[in-house]
């Protein structure tokens, strides 16, 4: 089956001041790069065909990664398979500045979507507003806690949930020293769930207690979990620039 | 000057829509700013989305980067609850780009295309902290311009702005910059800002407020006059004769994040002939300027391929009118290099059959909403407005709609014009349930909508002597016109709120007394004011008695003919005479044809100019030009001259 659409799913960060931009935004970002690109997105069948394009997992607003994925169906008559990890860098070049392209390859069309098998993110997050010793006995109170109820919003109601399952690992980073305390900034690495409902890092915060404002956040990977091993959705190969680089880049913009 | 994106990042977290303030967009640029380059902020007093994608802004935006002696970033105006965070951190006005402070910057640029922003300008250069009145400004403050439709009428801000460009700013823009690069050139302790006003004013096209006084009598204007001999009596506009020598932007500003208008623009001509009486634009943009088809469908093909656009607008103010439009709209769709499936959007559709069959080419897929305007209600009325769609146009688009497969019809309306009864207002409501009645031949659940707006009299059109309708004149004809739809299922009215159009019509047609209105509003919090939610008459009443002044005065009480107007030291290049005389024949509802077709009826636009209008072809297209009450249905002779601006 030669006509048969390809599945290429490329991983990409968001660093610097293009975090501010919405989901959504970076949506159309990757429509604009993709036409100007030439590569033929296969389109949905029916009255309003539509590009199929499949995002994960929504990022906030505001927060940063080093691991972002899109899953794209791309016709074949506009790609040789081999050339699929040459499209990191020809897409980086197309798209903004801060969005950098890390890897691209082919993935199996019986694969789940993103969203569906995407089970944890690892977040680092800035904490302001509590020294690093407070926050520390705040994650070993939350840790120990059997659950751990929280208001959110849904729907445009509130509700109540016990967000305590979804916290798969808890840590304070050691970065303290007589600066941080001063300014009451701390840091948090954390693993989440992803299913049944995502637990953002707003959300976290609200978990520790009051009187905190989140800082810079980062989403540093994403993980499938599959057999009892967990592992990316698109892995950096050795070739791919380190992520502290493109971060510098990023950060500078 | 140091970047404030530090500062400004910290605050972004927490504002609604924070990609509005990061800039980055495609086709940005980050010019290097140093001695001999005259430094523009250009602004747009309103939001980023509203703002970005004004193409008067973005051609100039290109036409300065290219000089070597200049530069120009850009600022929007920001929504309040950053405009809060701003002040509480003590960050200034800045630049999108280099997150520059607005002081860094030789000029600050306004683009005004709509009259309720003005509050809006008086609060941007507060917070770029340059003194707001143009009287306070020292020789280390920088000039502060505008240009746009709205500076037609520039006596509202003439407190606030030092120089107004009229007319295309292509051209004028390069000299300005020339008489600012010499000034900023002198030794700062000796420059003289009232040798710069001398300066300025001595270019074409460039009005200088401060070198004209207003004269009253008993409360009412006599007169503006040039305080010297040096300045001349009336300033006209500038006009730039072949718009395929500007053929901006060629790298047109591809925003991050959602703005309105989020394609791909491409001008094909500038003015209008059509003489509708109400539309400002169509009066003070004329003479007609196509830019050439061969140059539309190169500007369409880099745009899209530079921009990843898959959706192009054809713009102009009337684009159904350009000389060979099918024909453009069929190779801009059949270009290969154009990627496929891009598709084509004609703002402001003419109302006939043969039109929409041009939307059905262009429209393949989606075909859910078309947008007529016949702007009057009866026969009667659009002859007063000299619009003349007849009935039968009107329902003969509409059955063509419907029948291929259209379920929505807009419908734009004006109330509150001249000559207005009762029973044209209710001609609305007929004429929408009649569509309505069309459309369900075909399908059961069309819908039309009739959007009403209240009528706004603008400087430079022969309504600007007419009074204004009340906000209860208007609220009342409203209700009636929803009394009457109520008994149709499938016609919806939409209104603009009455008490809105008051306001504009202050800003409109007010004189300079207007600027103190204007500063009170601004410091009793009234800015954002073309926003509902933002808008306050209150303010505005509040701010007139202080002022002793009064909407009854300004906006509401019909003008004499003998009477001197705010803008008569002001030319669009029409001769008063002409647009009088074209107001008592609106009274007598006696229309005037489209003059690209017929001879000249000697507005004074081309004649004053030296110009005539450009087309791209020579040939009149089929149907005429619809609307006009002309018989041109072979297409045909054409009694006029013309000049075909390039062979295509």
């Amino acid at each position: 089956m030669d006509s048969a659409p390809l599945r290429v799913r490329f991983r990409f960060s968001k660093l610097g001041k293009v975090r501010f931009t919405s989901h959504r935004d970076v949506a159309r970002m990757w429509e604009r790069a993709l036409r100007r690109s030439r590569l033929q997105v296969a389109l949905s069948q029916g009255f309003s065909p539509h590009p199929l394009l499949s995002f994960g997992l929504a990022l906030p607003t505001g927060c940063e990664s080093l691991g972002e994925y899109l899953d794209a169906r791309l016709e074949p008559a506009s790609l040789d398979p081999p050339e699929v990890p040459r499209l990191a860098g020809v897409l980086t070049e197309l798209l903004p500045m801060g969005i950098t392209v890390q890897a691209a390859g082919l993935v199996d069309m019986a694969e789940g979507s993103l969203q569906q098998e995407v089970a944890s993110c690892d977040w680092e997050l800035e904490v302001l507003g509590v020294t690093g010793e407070e926050l520390e006995e705040r994650i070993g109170r939350l840790l120990d806690a059997p659950s751990l109820l929280v208001q959110r919003q849904r729907k445009g109601r509130m509700t109540q949930d016990d967000v305590r399952p979804a916290i798969l690992s808890l840590a304070p980073v050691d970065a303290r020293g007589p600066a941080h305390d001063e300014h009451h900034i701390g840091h948090i690495r954390a693993t989440l769930a992803t299913h049944p409902r995502g637990l953002r890092p707003g959300d976290l915060l609200s978990a520790l207690g009051t009187g905190l404002v989140l800082g810079r956040a980062c989403r540093t990977h994403q993980w499938i979990e599959r057999g009892g091993a967990r592992f990316e959705p698109l892995p950096l190969s050795d070739a791919t620039t380190e992520p502290a680089v493109v971060h510098a880049e990023g950060r500078a913009s | 000057m140091e970047s404030l994106w530090p500062q400004i990042e910290r605050l972004l977290p927490t504002v609604a829509k924070p990609a509005r303030y990061i800039g980055g967009e495609q086709g940005a640029q980050y010019p290097r700013h140093g001695p001999g380059t005259v430094a523009w902020l250009l602004l747009y007093p309103d939001t980023y989305e509203i703002g970005l994608p004004n193409q008067g802004l973005q051609i100039l935006y290109e036409i300065l980067n290219e000089r070597p002696d200049a530069l120009a970033e850009r600022s929007y105006a920001p929504w309040v609850d950053m405009e809060a965070a701003m002040r509480a951190a003590g960050v200034p006005l800045f630049s999108v780009e280099q997150h520059l402070p607005a002081r860094a910057f030789d000029v600050l640029a306004f683009n005004l295309s709509a009259e309720l922003v003005y509050t809006n300008l008086v609060n941007l250069l507060d917070l770029a902290r340059v003194p707001i009145h143009a009287a306070d400004r020292g020789p280390e403050d920088p000039l502060v311009v505008a240009g746009g439709h709205c500076v037609f009428n520039p006596e509202p801000l003439a407190d606030f702005v030092d120089a107004f460009v009229l007319g295309d700013g292509e051209e004028a823009v390069g000299e300005v910059n020339a008489v600012l690069g010499s000034w900023l050139r002198e030794d700062p302790a000796l420059r003289r800002r009232d040798r710069l006003r001398l300066d300025l004013a001595a270019l074409e096209g460039v009005y200088v407020p401060a070198l004209y006084v207003p004269r009253y009598e008993g409360g009412r204007l006599v007169a503006t006059e040039p305080v010297s001999s040096d300045v001349p009596a009336v300033v006209a506009k500038r006009t730039i004769t072949d718009l395929a020598e500007w053929p901006y932007p060629s790298r047109p500003l591809v925003p991050l994040t959602e703005v309105v208008h989020d394609r791909l623009n491409v001008e094909v001509f500038r003015g209008c002939t059509r003489g509708c009486r109400f539309c400002q634009a169509g009066m003070i943009t004329r003479p007609v300027r196509e830019r050439p088809a061969a140059q539309v469908r190169e500007l369409v093909r880099r745009g899209l391929e530079w921009s990843g656009h898959d959706e192009v607008t054809l713009t102009s103010l009337s684009t159904a009118d350009f000389s060979g439009i099918e024909e453009t709209v069929r190779d801009i769709m059949d270009d290969p290099d154009n990627g496929g499936g891009v598709s084509v959007s004609l703002p402001s559709l003419r109302v006939d059959a043969f039109t929409v069959a041009t939307a059905a080419q262009i429209q393949k897929a989606r075909r859910t909403g078309l947008t007529f305007a016949p702007e009057g209600g009866t026969w009667r009325m659009r002859q007063v407005i000299n619009k003349l769609i007849t009935e039968e146009d009107l329902y003969s688009a509409v059955d063509a709609a419907f029948s291929q497969g259209w379920r929505r019809v807009k419908l734009y309306f004006l109330i509150g014009l001249p000559t207005e009864r009762d029973e044209d207002v209710l001609g609305i409501a007929e004429l929408g349930a009649r569509c309505v009645e069309i459309g369900r031949r075909y399908n059961r659940s069309v819908t039309v909508t009739a959007s009403v707006g209240g009528f706004v009299p603008k400087p430079h059109t022969p309504f600007q002597w007419f009074g204004q309708d009340t906000v209860a004149e208007l609220t009342r004809k409203v209700g009636l016109l929803r009394e009457r739809a109520r008994a149709t299922k499938g016609l919806t009215i939409r209104w603009h709120e009455p008490a809105a159009s008051a306001a504009e019509g202050l800003a409109s047609r007010g004189d300079r007394r207007m600027g103190a209105v204007i500063e009170r509003v601004w410091r009793a919090g009234g800015t954002f004011q073309e926003w509902s939610e933002r808008f306050d008459l209150g303010l505005w009443e509040e701010a007139l008695e202080a002022e002793g002044l009064s909407l009854t005065e300004v906006v509401h009480r019909e003008r004499a003919e003998d009477e001197a107007l705010p803008w008569d030291h002001i030319s669009a290049g029409l001769h008063r005479d002409f647009l009088w005389a074209d107001w008592r024949d609106a009274l007598d509802s006696v229309a005037v044809e489209d003059c690209r077709w017929t001879p000249c009826y000697d507005c004074g636009a081309c004649t004053g100019l030296g110009l005539e209008h450009v087309v791209a072809s020579a040939v009149a297209p089929a149907g005429g030009s619809q609307g006009t009450g002309q018989d041109l249905a072979a297409g045909g002779r054409i009694p006029v001259r013309l000049v075909s601006s390039r062979t295509s």
